[in-house]
């Protein structure tokens, strides 16, 4: 039972830097947007998430807002790189893979050149002190050897990404804006005839979707583990795409196939523990989450039909 | 009147829209660099100044440059040949894996001479990396899986499983996290360059072979009917096969020549500069910068020559800046720049338009 | 004929569009046009695809913004920047190609811009489905509110377009091309419902390049032709012909002439044919038919009874569930699209741009599409580029395709020329069965007639043609023998000569025919 709770807590703890990348994917693949620079923007929210962070906890002391402006300065440096992509993909109607590209390379490049400035040439960031990162919120209810206390001895962020699944739900099929959104990606043109602005929505859901990847990042490097370095995201933005797409470009769905990268994630390690030891080869195992994400889709999911007009600009006036 | 007309088409094929707005990219891109370099307090024009006496002061720097250009050339074509025929190539990051990989355990296993040795390291690596590549293809055309998902998938599955031969007992050196090396007879080094150039300087074959694989590429793809087909899938898979073209051996042949060319990039790595593989924590980026490659490129093989030449110079002259505190990462910045405008090309002429509407309303006034 | 009670107010003007001048880049699409309508008015804009008619009414409606001109609407002048001004002013467009979100429902469409909500942002979907109910009752416009687009007809998905205009109080309705996809008897019921609607004070702007839907619905007619406005003439004292030659700017004859011929042998012949769609449901039923040489077989049938698994089956392109097809007695059954090719079968495909033409090769690249692999072309490896330029210009020569560049990519020419360079190519492999499907939409009058010529110069060859259309004028025109296609299954056999309209549109919507069922 212990095993399995603290399977279950590692599983949690994994997927949720990338249930926020994902969500992001899904907003703005949603309004017809192709968003691979999730990655860079992830990158760039870790970054600045630990380093606000860590100054602000030097300059003020380890006051309890300071890891939350943290966190949400991590969430608008990835909104900041949104709205560069939202300029490219929207405004300029740029190839969208072209400009995500350009992106995972200027906000890492960004990140690391800041990190070096900031912190005396070092590529990795200070560790922020205990005290000054996010909160486990639910620790005092619990006993920490108990079941219970083994599986919620987790950080808010968890939490917030599982709640803003549920949100980003809401959003998308039961308000004004989602059927705006999902129709801008379906068929842009329609939407325009009706007076929906498409350029708008486009710029919302990039942008916003920028912002989760940035706080995916920041849950990263403010409470999984305590500093920025530049191998930190390696790759977890694409996972988080990957799971969008195998989740079929709904939240509800890509928050699932992130549980299942986290849990191959937990079972991993829980292999690998001393208590277990079972004499199976790191390396293997860590093989197993993507081989078996490959066997899922192959077996179970077919073709997933992406939105309508996902990466296809949208001209006005276009004859 | 013949040769007039080859000189109208050397013209045309010189002064292009897409050379030009390139060009200008890459202009904006070190813009942007100096902007950064400026604005941390340091003077661009001396950073510059340092980064190109970094590439052309010396004819090692040269030859640096050329070395870390080589399976950039490789992994740029890989990326520029599968986008040509339609499909986008992230997986040359594990096809490149594969064929270091490969290249490593042919390299040390096997007792040859050099005159066997070579290509059949060369030609097993390839092979290799092709089938890796060819899965990718056959997961599309078989299951419909986005060739960029299995591709992000296959790059890990790569990546541990190099880690996991590199562990097994008589093929890692004791006390190191890193295979043995390869058997000189495997090697494409260049002996009396280094003599000359310095014994640090790793001077190798790679890049002829390099050029002489685009040069086939280049035929391949627009002189060849496999080629017609290839292209025609990626421009317009309906029309291809109402022409007749089987789109899924398209696809599957595309994929394999892509992982061929990126495993030949990490064959020749290994065979020419490091001469053995070594334990990964994370991705070397030799495929994703290939992709960057192949967008400045504009996905032409010769474009990617240049462009990884561009590239090379960039990042082993760039850290040249470092002497006077400038961050290397810059020169990511300035790549990530160039990629961007090149996506964005419609703000030059957004710029043009509106510089040409306020000299028309300053005529009219 | 247009024998209804007329309900035009003139005394208020409802849409007044003055002097309009639209250009992309150098090209003039709407020369100084001027239109006026009138409350009750159902006034038809008349011209050929690509005059301006498409054009003027995007500006109308706010899609695009004109380099100069006035648009007044009920009497005050508007600036129509986008389509909220139009929509706020009581204009409502229902375009040629529906502007429908498929996976959305009926409601989600027409509310899509105007949701109502409860708090929280939240859509009242009880409501919208209500509203929808009450304005589709009020028009006589039957639709069920919660079915998904996908899933509903294209009579159907009509209805939600225009009862997404009415639905934002639309008073003045504009009608891009709404019959191109109807059978004859919903054009008939679409008639009523148009009629009806300006009774109840409505109007509305009609658009098309079909005589007989002008007169037999429209009150005024504005000729459109290059841009430029020709007249504006009242509907009932004009004759089709004098209608046609204004759009043409020639004397205009729609018949084509072609000699009787005797059918010969039987070239195709398919056998109790099933095609499933694309989801997996049977498209053609068990289908019998036989094309003999030296004849056009025209299917005249309602777009989506089947006619693209059809074609698709015959030309390998699609999986054939069950049944048999041969080529002068071969089976082909299940062959490779390159294999069918080579038993001598050919195709004009029905959309051009997906599958008739790599729109990024050159035209000469395109020339050689089934043909690359062979000689002269190529040797099996290397491509003949000489060979390939000089058979190229040779046809561009002989099929009169502009501009006469080869190297120019297939996407730069216009829709008729795209559409010569397809019927050159496979015109000249000589087939013995040539298949066209939609072989004349969206072209103009000219590039009409030289299509029709090319498929009876082949039928003269002694070649067997078959011609699928959803436009029944040409079916008539152009074939020998006419097979109506109705869910899947050829529901009746005529003579082109001893039927009429009537007939045949009875059997396109499956009322079936005496005798000659299957």
């Amino acid at each position: 039972m212990r095993d399995l709770a603290f399977i279950l807590a590692t599983t949690l703890m994994y997927s949720t830097p990338l249930i926020y990348g994902a969500l992001g994917a899904v907003f703005s693949e949603n309004s017809g947007v192709v968003n691979i620079g999730i990655e860079g923007m992830m990158t760039i929210g870790a970054f600045a998430g630990a380093a606000s962070t860590y100054i602000m906890a030097e300059g003020y002391g380890h006051l309890w807002w300071v890891p939350w402006v943290g966190f949400l300065i991590g969430g608008l440096a990835g909104g900041l790189f949104g709205l560069l992509h939202a300029v490219a993909s929207v405004t300029f109607q740029a190839d969208q893979t072209v400009s995500g590209i350009a992106i995972n390379f200027l906000a890492p490049g960004l990140a690391l050149f800041l990190s070096r400035r900031l912190f005396e040439n070092a590529t990795t960031t200070p560790p922020i002190p205990l005290d000054a990162k996010l909160p486990r919120p639910l620790n005092q209810f619990f006993d920490l050897s108990s079941i219970p206390g083994i599986i919620f001895n987790q950080y808010a962020s968890v939490y917030i990404a599982f709640i803003l699944v549920f949100v980003s739900w809401f959003v998308l099929y039961k308000t004004k804006l989602g059927l705006r959104i999902r129709a801008v990606g379906e068929h842009p043109k329609a939407a325009d005839t009706l007076g929906v602005n498409v350029y708008r929505v486009r710029y919302f859901s990039v942008i916003l979707s920028g912002i989760l990847a940035g706080l995916g990042g920041a849950s990263l490097s403010m409470a999984i583990v305590a500093s920025f370095r530049p191998t930190l995201i390696s790759g977890q933005g694409f996972i988080a795409m990957a799971a969008m797409i195998f989740g079929k470009w709904k939240p509800h769905g890509a928050m699932l196939a992130c549980l299942l990268f986290g849990a191959t994630t937990g079972i991993q390690i829980y292999l690998g523990s001393p208590q277990v030891g079972l004499q199976v080869s790191a390396n293997l195992l860590s093989m197993i989450p993507y081989i078996i994400t490959l066997i899922v889709l192959m077996g179970f999911v077919g073709k997933a039909v992406a939105p309508a007009a996902d990466g296809i600009p949208y001209e006005k006036g276009d004859r | 009147m013949e040769v007039n007309s080859k000189k109208e088409k050397l013209k045309s094929f010189l002064i292009n829209e897409t050379l030009i707005l390139t060009l200008l990219s890459i202009v904006m891109g070190l813009l942007v660099g100096a902007l950064i370099i400026t604005l941390s307090g340091y003077n661009p024009l001396e950073a510059y100044r340092l980064m190109l006496e970094g590439i052309f002061s010396q004819p090692r720097y040269i030859a640096w440059t050329v070395i870390r250009a080589t399976p950039l050339i490789l992994t740029g074509l890989s990326v520029a040949f599968a986008f040509r025929t339609g499909l986008f190539n992230i997986g040359a990051e594990g096809q490149f894996i594969i064929g270091a990989l490969t290249a490593a355990l042919l390299g040390y296993f096997l007792e040859l001479p050099a005159i066997l040795h070579v290509p059949i390291v060369l030609c097993g690596s390839i092979l290799a990396a092709a089938t890796w590549g060819g899965i990718v293809g056959f997961l599309k055309s078989k299951f419909g899986i986005h060739e960029v998902i299995a591709s992000i998938m296959l790059n890990w599955i790569a990546l541990y499983f190099m880690n996991y031969i590199i562990n097994q007992p008589g093929f890692k050196r004791p006390g190191t996290e890193a295979s043995f090396d390869i058997h000189e007879s495997a090697r494409i080094s260049i002996p009396w360059m280094r003599e000359v150039l310095g014994p640090a300087t790793k001077v190798n074959w790679g890049i002829v072979i390099a050029l002489v694989i685009t040069a086939v590429i280049y035929y391949l793809l627009f002189k060849t009917t496999i080629g017609y087909e290839l292209r025609a899938v990626g421009y317009n898979k309906d029309a291809a096969e109402y022409g007749g073209i089987n789109v899924n051996r398209s696809i599957m042949l595309s994929m394999a020549i892509a992982g061929a060319l990126a495993g030949a990039a990490g064959a020749m790595h290994v065979m020419g500069v490091s001469f053995r593989v070594s334990v990964l924590a994370a991705m070397e980026g030799y495929g994703f910068n290939g992709i960057a490659v192949a967008l400045i490129g504009n996905n032409n093989p010769f474009g990617v020559i240049l462009s990884a030449f561009l590239f090379g110079g960039l990042t082993y002259g760039g850290s040249k800046m470092q002497t006077i505190g400038v961050p290397t990462e810059v020169i990511n910045i300035v790549i990530g720049s160039i990629i961007f405008f090149v996506a964005t090309y419609r703000i030059f002429r957004y710029v043009l338009v509106l510089f040409n509407r306020k000299k028309l309303q300053k005529e009219v006034q | 004929m247009n024998t209804r009670q007329r309900n035009i107010d003139f005394d208020t003007p409802m849409i007044e569009m003055k002097d309009i001048v639209k250009k992309f880049g150098d090209f003039v699409a709407n020369d100084h046009i001027n239109l006026k309508v009138h409350k009750g008015e159902i006034h038809a804009l008349l011209g050929e695809n690509g005059a301006g008619k498409s054009t003027l009414m995007n500006i109308l409606y706010g899609l695009y913004t004109p380099n100069s001109g006035e648009i007044w609407i009920k009497g005050k002048k508007v600036e129509v920047k986008n389509p909220n001004v139009s929509i706020a002013h009581g204009v409502g467009m229902v375009h040629q190609h529906f502007m429908l979100v498929k996976p959305f429902t009926v409601a989600e469409n027409i509310i899509l811009g105007m949701e109502p909500t409860l708090g929280f942002n939240r859509i009242n979907m009880s409501k919208a489905i209500d509203d929808v109910r009450q304005i589709s009752e009020k028009y006589g416009l039957q639709v069920d509110p919660e079915a998904k687009i996908q899933d509903i007809t294209v009579g159907m998905q009509q209805r939600v377009e225009i009862l997404k205009a009415l639905y934002r109080g639309a008073d003045i309705l504009i009608l891009d091309e709404p019959t191109a996809v109807l059978t004859p008897q919903e054009i008939k019921e679409l008639i009523a419902i148009m009629h009806n609607l300006t009774e109840q004070g409505k109007s509305i702007i009609l658009i098309t390049h079909k005589l007989k839907e002008i007169k037999a619905a429209a009150d005024y007619c504005t000729i459109i032709r290059r841009g430029k406005r020709i007249d504006t003439v009242e509907v009932r004292s004009t004759t089709e012909n004098e209608l046609a030659s204004m759009m043409v700017g020639r004397e205009v004859s729609f018949e084509v002439y072609k000699e009787e011929r005797q059918a010969e042998d039987v070239v195709l012949k398919i056998e109790n044919l099933v095609v499933e769609d694309n989801r997996k449901q049977e498209a053609v039923k068990g289908l019998n038919l036989e094309v003999r040489a030296g004849e056009i077989l025209g299917i005249a049938g309602v777009d989506g009874n089947g006619q693209t698994e059809l074609i698709e089956a015959i030309t390998g392109l699609r999986k054939i569930k069950s049944g048999r097809i041969f080529i002068n007695g071969k089976d082909i059954t299940n062959k490779t699209p390159r294999e069918v090719f080579e038993s001598g079968v050919c195709n004009i495909p029905e959309d051009r741009q997906k599958h008739g033409l790599v729109l990024d090769y050159t035209i000469a690249e395109n020339m050689v599409l089934e043909n690359y692999r062979k000689e002269p072309f190529s040797n099996g490896i290397r491509l003949n580029f000489p060979q390939i330029f000089s058979f190229t210009e040779e046809l561009m020569e002989k099929f009169d395709v502009r501009p006469r560049n080869k190297d120019l990519k297939a996407r730069s020419l216009s829709g008729g020329n795209q559409q010569k360079v397809i019927i050159a190519r496979e015109v000249t492999n000589d087939p013995d069965l040539l298949i066209a499907a939609q072989p004349t939409r969206g072209l103009d009058v000219g590039a009409i007639e030289f299509v029709h010529r090319s498929l009876v110069d082949q039928r003269d060859k002694n070649k067997a043609v078959l011609l699928v259309s959803f436009e029944l004028d040409e079916v008539m025109s152009v074939s020998d023998n006419i097979a109506v296609i109705y869910e899947g299954k050829i529901v009746g056999m005529v003579n082109a000569k001893d039927t009429n309209e009537n007939e045949l549109g009875l059997m396109m919507a499956g009322g079936g025919h005496n005798g000659s069922e299957q």
